[in-house]
């Protein structure tokens, strides 16, 4: 398994086990991301990939085992857990934009209120993404006027606005009506494309298939198999790699 | 295939437009509404005729020669006096000598500028902040009138520091007491039920407890027993000696009641904030109390306006309560003012009076909380 210590590893889990109450949702995980990789996590509903990456930043708590992210390991210590989420950035399923800023306040929160940037700085910087996931002309309104499809980009563009290490996407495509899926895909290939490390929680197999250095499969909260794509796809082992496969791959091919 | 001609249009049929349809559709949309109209009626032509004749039309409005703004408005030769003002109508020339009781008490008369540049002061801010809406600096302007208000309206009417002579709390009354209970109670309350709203919710154990049993503690006692408490008690714990101003001890009663009912509203309104908002703020980064400055509380608060006016609005109504304690508000001004032998039996004017100006202050607080409303809900809605 991929226990060698690389020392380009951004994240680092190991032997991470969680519980809900006695539900026992993730066990015994092990999984090493090298700066650049592109992952893909997915799974039947339940599965907790959601938790796994979401134990990343911390957003949910773990039990046993250990994370370090960016060369800091994860504990209780506040601080310590504002430092990751200051080099991690989510996007989450049902964007989670703030309803009560304009979308480039909400672009600039996090950088004045985190980064220290002033406000000019941080607009121009703000502006600059929106450019970059072509809805600047939206800057002054509000998430409500919104697409869902323009929102979960909004929500991209405020991830990269504090120039994150690591972006964790949260099932980014399942709460958008179809016609707006490609248009948030188009913007995480481009990401993909410029190198930074993602951890991508899909059901998106076109953009796995195409973007991915490594797809990993969980059910059951384990990781069950872990391949490059072409043998992802080709060579399922595992029995329930195979059912899982052949029941999204009949409506989505 | 048929092709339709072009249809002229035509106004809809009269008996869907203007006030027969407004008839219909609000007063006889069935017969149970209309028998409920009729009825109305009747009650409101039983009430309003002899209200109007008792208020205006025989009221007696003797007030002898008045200065207003410099001029001498002739009202009648003589003020009349309780005698031959009349039994069965308002008998107003008592409510005009009385008029310097409702509104400031037992203020001493030769320092009265000072609650009439207080009075004036409040109207100013309220036109301020109405005017800077668009202003640039807005923010700093609000911040600095904010700071600066309580601390000059503080020095205009309690004295002191030097610059104006002392007037002892036990003769502030009237309105003017009525205002300051209500405004300080309001004002001083709000932080603290935040605070406590969020205490609540909050993951140390220790603190939520604390808050928990402040709140429940104080929402289940009648605001009269902390009135007593804070009058009667306390002093009986605290060193013989220490005088401790009465109308402070009332002060701190009221924050500390109403701040218990603020908390609940605001906790109303925090657990309305979806989960997701948390986690974004979470996930950027935000310390727990930017996360709670930046994100929550905004969207909190905008939830509870209504909730916070209708507290307030309550407050306002319960700072009459004082008078068991021996403050002088402007209700407790009409049994004062009722026992004046000269103007014995008079107490229906005074209490209609103090009716219109509550109703005048505490409809205003209502309009206004609407008017928040409208103007957040435009900003982000589609």
């Amino acid at each position: 398994m991929e226990t060698e210590n690389n020392a380009s590893n951004i994240i680092e889990i190991s032997e991470l086990n969680k519980w809900y109450g006695d539900f026992h949702a993730l066990k015994n995980i092990n999984m090493n991301v090298k700066e650049g990789e592109i992952i893909v996590v997915c799974g039947p509903s339940g599965s907790g990939k959601s938790t796994l990456i979401r134990c990343v930043n911390f957003l949910e708590k773990f039990q046993e085992g250990n994370i370090v992210v960016a060369g800091i390991e994860l504990t209780d210590d506040a601080q310590k857990i504002r430092k990751i989420r200051s080099e991690v950035a989510m996007v989450f399923q049902h964007f989670n934009l703030f309803p009560h800023l304009s979308i480039v306040d909400n672009l600039t929160l996090a950088p004045i209120w985190v980064h220290n940037e002033t406000k000019e700085e941080a607009r121009e910087k703000a502006l600059k993404f929106l450019e970059r996931v072509d809805i600047r002309e939206q800057a002054e309104k509000y998430p409500n006027q919104l697409s869902g499809g323009q929102q979960q980009r909004v929500a991209i563009a405020r991830s990269l606005c504090t120039s994150p290490k690591i972006m964790l996407f949260d099932e980014p495509t399942s709460a958008l009506d179809p016609e707006m899926i490609s248009e948030v895909l188009d913007v995480m290939v481009e990401l993909a494309k410029e190198g930074i490390t993602m951890i991508c929680v899909t059901h998106e197999m076109g953009f796995a298939r195409k973007m991915a250095n490594r797809i990993i499969f969980m059910d059951e909260g384990q990781i069950v198999e872990e391949n490059d794509p072409i043998n992802f796809f080709k060579n399922p082992e595992s029995d329930r790699l195979q059912l899982f496969l052949s029941q999204i791959l009949t409506h989505d091919e | 295939m048929a092709v339709n001609e072009l249809q002229s249009t035509r106004k809809p049929p009269i008996s869907q437009i203007g006030a027969i349809l407004w008839l219909r559709t609000n007063l006889f949309s069935s017969w149970t509404n209309g028998l409920l109209t009729l009825a109305s009626l009747y009650l409101l032509y039983i009430a309003i005729p002899p209200l109007l004749d008792w208020m205006f039309l025989s009221a007696n409005f003797n007030f002898g020669t008045v200065n207003i703004l410099g001029f001498d408005i002739k009202f009648s030769e003589v003020m009349a006096n309780n005698d031959n003002c009349g039994r069965e109508a308002a008998c107003w020339p008592f409510i005009y000598e009385k008029f310097y009781m409702f509104t400031y008490g037992f203020y001493p008369r030769e320092e009265v500028w000072r609650p009439d540049v207080f009075y004036g002061l409040t109207a100013l801010l309220i036109v301020i902040v109405r005017l800077v809406r668009n202003y640039k600096y807005k923010n700093r302007v609000i911040l600095t009138m904010i700071v600066a208000y309580p601390i000059v309206s503080y020095v205009l009417i309690a004295g002191g520091f030097g610059l104006l002579p002392v007037v002892q709390t036990h003769l502030w009354g009237g309105l003017l007491l009525t205002l300051i209970i209500a405004s300080v109670g309001i004002v001083v309350s709000f932080p603290i039920g935040v605070v406590l709203a969020l205490g609540r919710q909050s993951d140390l154990r220790v603190i939520k407890l604390f808050s928990t049993i402040f709140i429940e503690f104080i929402r289940a006692v009648p605001l009269i027993t902390i009135l007593f408490m804070a009058s009667f008690v306390l002093p009986l714990f605290l060193e013989s000696g220490t005088n401790f101003d009465k109308l402070l001890r009332a002060l701190i009663a009221i924050a500390l009641f109403q701040a218990a009912y603020f908390a609940e509203v605001v906790r109303g309104g925090l657990q309305a904030i979806p989960k997701g908002q948390y986690e974004a703020a979470d996930a950027i980064g935000l310390s727990y109390f930017k996360k709670n400055a930046l994100i929550i509380l905004p969207q909190a608060l905008k939830i509870s306006i209504p909730n916070i006016v209708g507290s307030s609005i309550s407050l306002f109504k319960d700072t009459t309560l004082v008078l068991i304690i021996g403050l002088l508000d402007m209700l407790a001004m009409v049994n004062m003012t009722s026992q004046d032998i000269h103007w014995l039996g008079r107490e229906t004017e005074g209490y209609v009076t103090v009716t219109i100006v509550f109703w005048v202050i505490l409809y205003s607080m209502s309009r206004y909380s609407r008017k928040l409303e409208i103007r957040f809900n435009t900003e982000n809605e589609n």
